[in-house]
């Protein structure tokens, strides 16, 4: 079967500005697929030339095996888009709203009202389903849209900054939504700047900067990439000679002593290792930590070193 | 390149149907037909008053109802004249610069549907509206006069009203078409309406007077022979013509006065044999004014060929 999204040497310019550099983006079907990057970094440019909404100008596409240059249709048949600020009819009620998307869907009569009925429900806008959406919160206004990209039934999801402007809390609500679509089946594709709720859903990112996706794979994988070690030990013990002891352990990359012990960059999750080895150095183990790496420290990580180097 | 799939007017109807909706119940239609339905009875009660004081042996007195002015209100078609474009600029000013704002053009244009259908839709949307209010509008007229003048209109002025709208509406379909380019072309409503007023009013106000300053310079008149003046006469009417209020308000002197013989300057041989002062056929007025109504429609297809490219080549993120 082919990725649900494929793209290559992707390129869009916008005069002398180069707003996508030469993309090979691969997502594979099921997948929860994170783009991750500063503003201006090309992912909204890349998530509209998916859609076929923007042509490129250069390189491939290939949306659930079609290309949306030349047949838009049937890709946005099968690809539902929020955009980064959804907007709705403000006059309308909701179920009015989604009742226009479903009609330009070619979708009419009962079986569509049942529907809209239901995903109305069940993004809890049952209550507010006949107000006017010019009542309705920030929050409740992107779960509508969540509705609206759910209701043609698509095969994969593009969610622009889904979280932008929503209070934590709709924010954690809506991200369960959005990974709850995986269960289903899928592929989801998400643009994001709050990188810790992108964690937590995706199962792959990518990190874009200036145009060009410099990293992509797995969060743990990229740790290892731009942290060194992919593991972090933090332990906490007393007794002569433990640095040394720990330095020894096959697999430990670095010892970095701390107040009430050590921090341990490690290839692979060493706990029991660790443990004996300050059992048997005659150390005291009071804590034994393992530190899973945080996204936000690898994109800190990951630019400043960048900016660094560019400096 | 191969051709694209589908058809561009997928979604046509859906459009369609959700702005003509849109368009009826909005307020800003409320406010319209409201000025327009009292201008209207106001012109036509007055029209009347005229005519009960002069009625004579008027074939045409029907027709009579919406040309006839009494001081210091202008008549019913002079009114709807300045009403109609302003009624069309107000349908389309916003049409697609109204989507950007409020963040639904990206959301609608990631259904499965051309661009085209999108624009078609509601340029079709605003010219269904018009029509709508029109026909309203002469209806109310009509029964209005029926009921004040106890005169039945002849089928003649039945056909001749009619057709005095079909030119209404092809007239407000220009301003329409002028305006959705308008809404294409700036993102914000404000500045689209501005300049929609901005070209209406330049053509109602201005283009005649440039167009009588113009033509001595194109056909200047140096010895004063009947063919210079003639050939000045005919450039400055042909510049006049460039604006669709011309071709409006010429197209409806003839439908709506069946005496009225020619558009333009006329030679006294032409006038040989000529019984003045009687009706044209209704074929015959319909033939006098058919370059007019090609020209209000080409000028409408042109402004919406316009609005059609540069819509397609637009970015539509913020």
């Amino acid at each position: 079967m082919m990725a649900a999204i494929e793209t290559q040497d992707l390129t869009k310019r916008y005069g002398r500005l180069l707003a996508v550099d030469r993309l090979n983006l691969v997502v594979e079907r099921g997948e929860v697929f994170g783009i991750l990057g500063p503003n201006g970094s090309g992912k909204t440019t890349t998530i509209l030339m998916l859609l076929g909404l923007t042509d490129p100008s250069a390189g491939t596409v290939r949306v659930l095996g079609r290309d949306p240059v030349r047949e838009p249709l049937s890709v946005k048949r099968r690809v539902g888009y929020l955009p980064d600020t959804v907007g709705f009819y403000d006059e309308l009620s909701g179920r009015e709203n989604l009742r226009y998307t479903a009609a330009l869907n070619g979708q009419t009569g009962r079986r569509v009202e049942a529907r809209i009925e239901a995903l109305l429900e069940q993004m809890g806008l049952g209550e507010a389903a006949d107000r006017p959406v010019r009542t309705y919160s920030r929050g409740m206004k992107q779960r509508l849209g969540l509705a609206d990209v759910l209701l043609k039934e698509p095969e994969l999801v593009i969610l622009d900054e889904p979280t932008l402007g929503l209070d934590p809390q709709a924010a954690h609500e809506f991200l369960l939504l959005i990974r709850s679509l995986k269960e289903k089946g899928l592929t989801v594709l998400l643009s994001s700047h709050l990188l810790h709720q992108v964690q937590a859903i995706t199962d792959r990112v990518g990190l874009f900067r200036k145009g060009r996706m410099e990293l992509v794979g797995s969060v743990p994988e990229l740790a290892r990439q731009v942290l060194g070690g992919a593991f972090r030990i933090r332990v906490r013990a007393a007794g002569p000679g433990l640095e040394q002891a720990l330095g020894r352990i096959p697999g430990v990359l670095r010892v970095t002593e701390e107040a009430h012990g050590y921090l341990l960059e490690t290839e692979r999750d060493l706990r029991p290792e660790v443990a004996r080895a300050v059992v048997e150095a005659g150390g005291k183990l009071f804590e034994l930590e393992l530190e899973e790496p945080s996204l936000d420290e690898i994109y800190r990580a990951y630019f400043q070193g960048v900016n660094r180097d560019a400096a | 390149m191969t051709r694209r799939e589908g058809s561009a007017f997928s979604g046509l109807g859906v459009v369609f149907l959700k702005e003509f909706a849109d368009q009826l119940s909005g307020i800003r239609m409320r406010m319209l037909e409201l000025l327009i339905v009292l201008t209207a009875m106001a012109t036509i009660y007055a029209a009347i008053q005229t005519i009960k004081n002069v009625v004579g042996e008027d074939v045409f007195l029907f027709l009579r109802l919406f040309t006839t002015a009494k001081q210091p209100l202008p008549s019913f078609v002079a009114f709807m004249g300045f009403l109609i474009p302003l009624l069309a600029i107000a349908l389309g000013f916003d049409a697609v610069n109204g989507e950007f704002q409020r963040r639904t053009l990206g959301r609608v244009l990631s259904q499965p549907i051309y661009r085209d259908a999108l624009l078609f839709g509601k340029y079709l949307a605003g010219l269904a509206t018009l029509g709508l209010v029109l026909l309203s509008v002469w209806l109310l007229v009509t029964g209005l006069g029926i009921l004040f003048t106890g005169l039945v209109p002849s089928g003649e002025e039945v056909a001749r009203g009619l057709l005095y709208l079909a030119a209404t509406l092809a007239y407000g379909g220009v301003w329409l078409a002028v305006a959705l380019f308008f809404s294409v072309v700036f993102k914000n409503p404000t500045t689209s309406a501005l300049a929609a007023i901005g070209v209406w009013l330049f053509f109602t106000v201005f283009w005649g007077m440039i167009a009588g300053m113009l033509a001595p310079v194109i056909s200047p008149v140096h010895y004063g022979f009947p063919e210079e003046i003639l050939r000045q006469a005919q450039t400055e009417l042909a510049l006049a013509r460039i604006s669709p209020n011309t071709l409006y308000a010429e197209a409806t002197l003839a439908l709506l006065q069946p005496e009225v013989r020619a558009l333009g300057p006329v030679l006294p041989a032409q006038l040989e044999g000529m019984v003045l002062g009687t009706p044209l056929p209704l074929s015959q007025s319909l033939l006098l004014v058919w370059p007019q109504f090609a020209g209000l429609i080409a000028a409408s297809v042109v402004f919406f060929t316009l609005a059609y490219v540069v819509f397609q080549r637009m970015e539509i993120r913020a």
